[in-house]
């Protein structure tokens, strides 16, 4: 189970709003390269994860990104708390708004809903650590293109905070994937599903 | 609530706060180094030092502000969890 903590991982404290910028960085939370994706791609593999460490790993970087979605969450809710009818057309947030007011809810930057399609859990711990190695590497290049158009400190500073974590994530599951690999039979080497040996249709 | 807090106290809560998420953060680090690391006598000592002192942070937190997990909440007559700010919120 998990226990909340009334606590962000880092702390967000935005004084001045942005609806713009708001519905760039949503696709954080909910979009194809997001925190939720994240979440769930980890949270989903580790059933299945044979070895004990590298379940480790899912279940606790799975555990880290919920916490991310809570801080891309409070960064979209900060910069748009309180908006008014005039500040919702001048920072094109109408179509966002008319369906969500100011809520959150879990869409990309282009309004795509969020899938569970922008994830696998295939059930080969080679597959699925290749497939997270890459699942960090685009939550880093998404926050760099954020980045790029924000220029508000106390927006940048927890994104930068974000961005340094999906390096550190991409190095624990290589990690995980050298220990996996570590153990395979020779035979075996990144040909055949290592939790799922049962022998192929020859 | 937030009129009868000095500043004094307030820094005071703020410091706290921020040595809580500090240490909670070298934890957070040192957990998924140490799947992988599990032996590494150097990451499990620091783990050590730094648990203690999280520790010793959430306790004074929570008894002079109020607490962090739902868990520690004091039931007396009433259900305090609901009445700080939740963590979304900011500051400003």
């Amino acid at each position: 189970m998990w226990s909340y903590e009334r606590r962000l991982q880092y702390p967000v404290n935005i004084k001045q709003r942005n609806p713009r910028l708001a519905q760039v960085i949503i696709s954080q939370f909910g979009g194809p390269d997001g925190e939720l994706a994240a979440s769930m791609r980890y949270l989903s593999q580790r059933y299945s994860t044979k070895n004990r460490k590298v379940a480790g790993v899912l279940t606790d970087i799975g555990t880290e990104e919920l916490a991310h979605m809570e801080m891309v969450s409070a960064i979209v809710h900060q910069l748009t708390k309180d908006l008014t009818p005039q500040e919702i057309m001048e920072g094109n947030f109408e179509r966002y708004y008319v369906d969500h007011t100011l809520a959150l809810w879990p869409q990309s930057a282009g309004g795509i809903p969020f899938n569970a399609c922008f994830f696998q859990s295939k059930g080969d711990p080679i597959t699925d650590m290749v497939e997270n190695m890459a699942a960090e590497q685009k939550a880093r290049t998404t926050y760099d293109n954020i980045l790029r158009l924000v220029h508000d400190h106390d927006v940048c500073d927890p994104i930068k905070f974000l961005r340094q974590r999906e390096i550190n994530h991409f190095q624990r599951f290589g990690e995980a994937l050298r220990i996996i690999t570590e153990e395979l039979d020779s035979k075996n080497f990144y040909a055949i599903n290592p939790d799922f040996t049962a022998d192929l249709c020859k | 609530m937030e009129g009868v807090v000095s500043r004094v106290d307030r820094t005071n809560r703020e410091k706290l706060f921020a040595c809580i998420t500090a240490t909670s953060f070298v934890l957070d680090d040192l957990r998924i180094y140490l799947d992988t690391h599990p032996n590494d006598q150097e990451a499990l000592d620091y783990w050590r030092k730094v648990e203690r002192v999280r520790n010793e942070a959430v306790e004074e937190y929570t008894k002079c502000y109020g607490p962090i997990n739902s868990y520690d909440v004091d039931v007396k007559n009433k259900w305090t969890w609901v009445e700080e700010p939740w963590p979304w919120e900011g500051r400003c």
